[in-house]
């Protein structure tokens, strides 16, 4: 049977969420389209991986193990994807809609001249075809797309879908993996991880808390991050805060920074431009803090406080903490 | 070093943008066009490596008649050398992997030790182009680099990855994209603006910059695109004014809804 393979998104084996969405999705989809799922595991450290792929009902897992997939910059990767999706022609490859995913994603379909969607949020089964929904224009628009041909490569953005368990026997395909001399040119010949307490990077984070203008200066960025830090939350800052230096550019949201769509989405002294709401407004549930009134932003607040945040914030970063405790 | 800086004209991030009707492509003539953003970290970076190790800059970019005057002409006034705007009708409506086969055709034609490029931009947003065509150029991809250093022919980058980045090492040719912030761009002086003017700048067909037309515009690509709808506005919420109690209402709401 035609397969539907998940490019699993993993750091040396540790499993990223937006993979069990994908397993997740591609376990629904794949009745419909008359296909069979698959996994694929490229990189070092399988053996961690397996535990949460048997739980989340990957079933058939291809594994291609090799420490250079991880020595060198992406090439290797790409052309052992390439050349497995020619030798075995699944109908549809998912791969995460992170940049690492896409990289994979548009680098395979460059060199196999196969089509692919980025960003999608929604999939349907069409006949053989993947309906793919996503929105454009910061949410101002929402399409859907088909890729033409075979296979359909397909990214799918972090938190579109909610994980589920499933039970089934996980079953391995070992893979051969050769890297090229010419996969070998850009060498990784350091890995630096900055990140600090832990927190979700805010393209993968199911809830953001993102500081702007109102927090007045870099310091107060610490009020942001203590909500976040009780929320389990990504810490996300707006063009303007980003811009006057109060927080690295990494975390910017928006039309020139990252766009996300979170189960919640906390604004806390952002005014909401149309920069700043074309990277968030597809978010599932929308809260402003803001002391103007008449904040773009609190238009779209499923919850809007008109209030000093140096007093709403603290306050309800302490009541969250305490309604935990009990 | 020779340096090529692919570049495209995006409409204004300030803008509200819509799609034709027709044929779900962005209709690039209602709203005021400007060089993506992130394109201008690009240039930087190129006139940078050039200031520092001599070199020619040029700069490349696929697009309608305007792209000419808001994009390539913008990065000329910035201190590009030269340009090259690939112009044809029947590129109308080209995805991610058409414009990467493109840019390619041009770029075979075109001598270079490094391709530089924003990691993304404004409009489609996908981050699928350079990986693309560095496939189809047959060079290494270094993509959402933050910091760039070139010597002896040697690439060396530290590349935006999940919650940290890491150091690559690369001989020369290849292809770079470039994040936010990997500069502080210049702005245009007045005699940069002038003398834009009178910069050469090539437009070529897609005949004339060796493109398969069949592999290219709204037919040769391999996506379509089937409906596009505005997004339907969204509900009215709840609005408290804070009278000392709203952290208490708002952690009732954030309760409710299983956030805690």
């Amino acid at each position: 049977m035609t397969e539907l393979w998940t490019i699993l998104d993993h750091e040396g084996g540790e499993l990223r969420k937006v993979s069990l969405q994908m397993l997740t999705a591609a376990r629904g989809l794949a009745p419909a389209l008359g296909m069979e799922p698959a996994a694929v595991f490229a990189g070092a450290g399988f053996d961690r991986a397996k535990d949460a792929l048997a739980e989340y009902g990957a079933g058939k897992v291809y594994v291609a193990e090799s420490e250079d997939l991880d020595r060198y910059l992406l090439q290797p990767t790409i052309e052992l994807l390439a050349g497995l999706i020619q030798e075995r022609q699944p109908g549809v490859v998912l791969f995460a809609s992170v940049p690492a995913g896409k990289d994979l994603a548009s680098g395979v379909a460059a060199r196999l001249g196969a089509g692919v969607m980025a960003d999608v949020v929604e999939l349907a089964a069409d006949g053989d075809r993947v309906t793919c929904s996503m929105s454009v224009f910061g949410g101002a628009t929402q399409t859907t797309c088909q890729v033409a041909g075979s296979p359909q490569l397909i990214c799918l953005k972090p938190n579109a879908v909610v994980a589920e368990p499933s039970s089934g026997e996980l079953t391995e395909e070992r893979v051969d993996v050769t890297v090229s001399d010419g996969a070998k040119r850009a060498a990784i010949t350091d890995r630096v991880q900055q990140e600090a307490g832990g927190r979700p990077a805010v393209e993968e984070a199911s809830i953001i808390v993102s500081g702007g203008r109102g927090l007045a200066g870099p310091e107060n960025f610490r009020l942001v991050e203590d909500l976040a830090d009780v929320l389990g939350a990504g810490v996300g800052a707006s063009r303007a805060a980003v811009d006057a230096g109060w927080y690295p550019h990494q975390h910017q949201v928006g039309q020139t920074g990252k766009t996300v769509s979170p189960q919640l989405y906390v604004a806390v002294g952002i005014s909401g431009a149309i920069q700043h709401r074309a990277g968030m407004q597809t978010s599932k549930t929308i809260v402003v803090i803001n002391k103007d009134a008449e904040a773009p932003l609190l238009q779209m607040a499923d919850f809007g406080v008109v209030g000093d945040l140096f007093t709403v914030v603290p306050a309800l970063t302490e009541e969250l903490r305490k309604r935990k405790g009990s | 070093m020779n340096i090529v800086v692919c570049v495209k004209r995006v409409p204004d991030t300030a803008a509200e943008k819509k799609l034709d009707p027709q044929d779900f492509t962005l209709d690039r003539d209602s709203v005021e066009a400007i060089i993506n953003p992130v394109d201008e970290y690009a240039v930087e970076e190129a006139l940078k490596l050039r200031e520092a190790q001599g070199g020619e800059v040029t700069v490349l970019t696929m697009g309608p008649d305007g792209a000419e005057k808001d994009a390539v002409r913008k990065a000329l006034a910035l201190g590009a050398d030269r340009g090259v705007l690939v112009k044809d009708d029947r590129l109308h409506g080209s995805d991610a992997i058409a414009t990467a086969r493109t840019l390619a055709a041009a770029l075979a034609k075109l001598e270079f030790d490094l391709v530089i490029m924003g990691s993304e931009s404004t409009d489609a947003r996908t981050s699928l182009v350079p990986q693309a065509l560095a496939q189809l150029l047959g060079l290494p991809g270094l993509t959402n680099v933050k910091h760039l250093e070139v010597a002896d022919g040697t690439a060396t980058v530290q590349r935006e990855e999940e919650g940290g980045y890491a150091v690559v090492q690369c001989a020369l040719p290849a292809l770079v994209s470039v994040v936010k912030g990997i500069n502080e761009p210049r702005y245009p002086s007045l005699k940069g603006i002038m003398s834009a003017k009178s910069k050469p700048v090539d437009v070529l067909s897609a005949d004339d910059a060796g493109v398969d037309a069949s592999q290219v515009g709204l037919e040769g690509s391999g996506t379509r695109v089937l409906s596009a709808t505005a997004r339907p506005p969204k509900e009215k919420g709840v609005i408290v004014v804070d009278d000392g109690d709203a952290a208490a209402k708002l952690a009732d709401f954030l309760q409710q809804h299983k956030f805690i």
